[in-house]
């Protein structure tokens, strides 16, 4: 799905756990999530905690989405 | 036949439980436990240990599963493992890769693995371990139990080479060098190959180009706050009540879903938004959407201008064992609606 929105012409990240099968399915800019139930927030942790953990990944899709990349990317959080 | 074979298999199989047992940490138990069973049907050795993991624990914690099921087999003997039959399953199949290709490096044993052809772990580790290709469901677990451990036999007690077209598991690309029956130079195949092009004939290559399909990097976004930003999402996000009848698992629907206006997606307790998603414990998903979909976090970045805009309309469907076809499908659908929308970025989040 990545793959064909960025064919598009269309600057896409992806957020996404299981980090190997979003580089074998061709998403080119990749920020890792926490879990795969909850990608952006673990329920066991506190409100702030989860907000942080999210605000923080999804700040560095925003950065991945403006970062000149000439190969598959898989962008450090943090 | 004298020879100890060990068997991965995840909690599902393992009979621990389902989803809600998906973080179960590694364990070890004697003898064949579960789905192993059907492999010890055909396996004319001994299974002498099942190890079962959650596949959550795996895939997000893999190097310490890893790390703890080498530590567990480091005093054991053993001649061959198995992981798996892991179906369509993209969790399981990622998890039999990663603990195989970890365990023949270790211990230097032959591993056979099963996947579907649409289980992305098969792409991803085939060129590490012998996988075969498998059912789409636990509705094939004789027959892919059979051909994993009908080839472990074979590989135990002859010699090779065991050439992939043969044999049947998926190319792993190595080259191996031995004698060919019909004795024919490669330079005498190479004329006849060269014979036959020439007479417009069909050959075969021995060297066949692997086909990969990789995309153009889309440019970077020069300044966001200037842009339209869109969330799409594989998780199965959904109103309460799936107005779109978005199927669970292997997806051929996609929904689009208003959100002009607010500043978080509400709950499912607050009759607002759900996941439909089969493939994971929605527990999380329901009592916080957010958590997969951040409408949250990008309404704040909206407010501080660190985008122009967050597009008043997210995209979802469901990732869980949806064909690459139908996802290719539902993703140029998708891009077609967010082009006409102007919506310049866009942030996929997959489970």
């Amino acid at each position: 799905m990545a793959k064909e929105i960025e064919r598009a012409g269309i600057t896409i990240v992806q957020m996404a756990n299981l980090v190997p099968v979003a580089k074998t399915t061709g998403a080119n800019r990749i920020v890792p999530t926490i879990s795969i139930p909850y990608p952006l927030g673990d329920p066991k942790t506190p409100e702030d905690e989860q907000w942080k953990v999210r605000y923080t990944r999804v700040g560095a899709a925003l950065d991945a989405l403006e970062t000149d990349i000439e190969d598959q990317t898989v962008f450090k959080v943090g | 036949m004298d020879k100890k074979a060990i068997v991965y298999i995840n909690q599902f199989f393992g009979q621990v439980g389902g989803e809600e047992a998906a973080d179960h940490p590694p364990e070890i138990k004697e003898g064949a436990v579960g789905a192993a069973q059907a492999l010890a049907a055909e396996f004319a050795g001994d299974i002498t240990h099942t190890v079962i993991c959650g596949d959550n624990f795996m895939s997000s914690n893999q190097e310490e599963a890893t790390a703890r099921i080498l530590e567990m087999l480091e005093d054991i003997d053993f001649d061959i493992f198995f992981a798996g039959p892991a179906f369509q399953a993209g969790r399981y199949g990622n998890a039999c890769g990663a603990i195989g290709k970890a365990v023949k490096e270790e211990f230097a044993v032959p591993v056979i693995s099963s996947m579907n052809e649409e289980n992305p772990g098969g792409e991803m580790f085939k060129k590490d371990i012998y996988i075969f290709p498998g059912g789409r469901s636990g509705a094939k677990m004789r027959e892919d139990a059979k051909k994993m451990a009908e080839f472990g036999n074979e590989i135990l007690t002859s010699e090779g080479p065991f050439p992939a077209d043969e044999y049947g598991f998926y190319k792993r690309g190595i080259r191996h060098q031995y004698f060919r029956p019909d004795e024919k130079t490669a330079a005498e195949r190479a004329l006849d190959m060269l014979l036959k092009k020439m007479k417009g004939e069909e050959y075969t290559s021995e060297l066949p180009i692997p086909e990969v399909d990789r995309v153009d990097i889309a440019p970077a976004i020069e300044d966001l706050s200037q842009v339209k930003v869109a969330l799409v999402s594989s998780g199965g996000i959904v109103p309460v009540g799936n107005p779109d009848r978005i199927q669970s698992a292997s997806a051929t629907r996609w929904g689009k879903y208003n959100i002009a206006g607010m500043d978080r997606l509400e709950n499912r307790a607050s009759e607002g938004f759900k996941t439909i998603h089969a493939g994971f414990d929605p527990a999380a998903a329901d009592e916080d959407p957010n958590r997969v979909v951040p409408v949250d976090a990008l309404r704040k970045f909206e407010e501080e201008g660190r985008i122009g805009k967050l597009h008043d309309e997210f995209y979802v469907t469901v990732g869980t064992g949806t064909t690459v076809g139908e996802a290719a499908r539902m993703g140029q659908e998708i891009a077609e609606d967010l082009k006409d929308a102007g919506v310049q970025a866009v942030i996929l989040t997959s489970t």
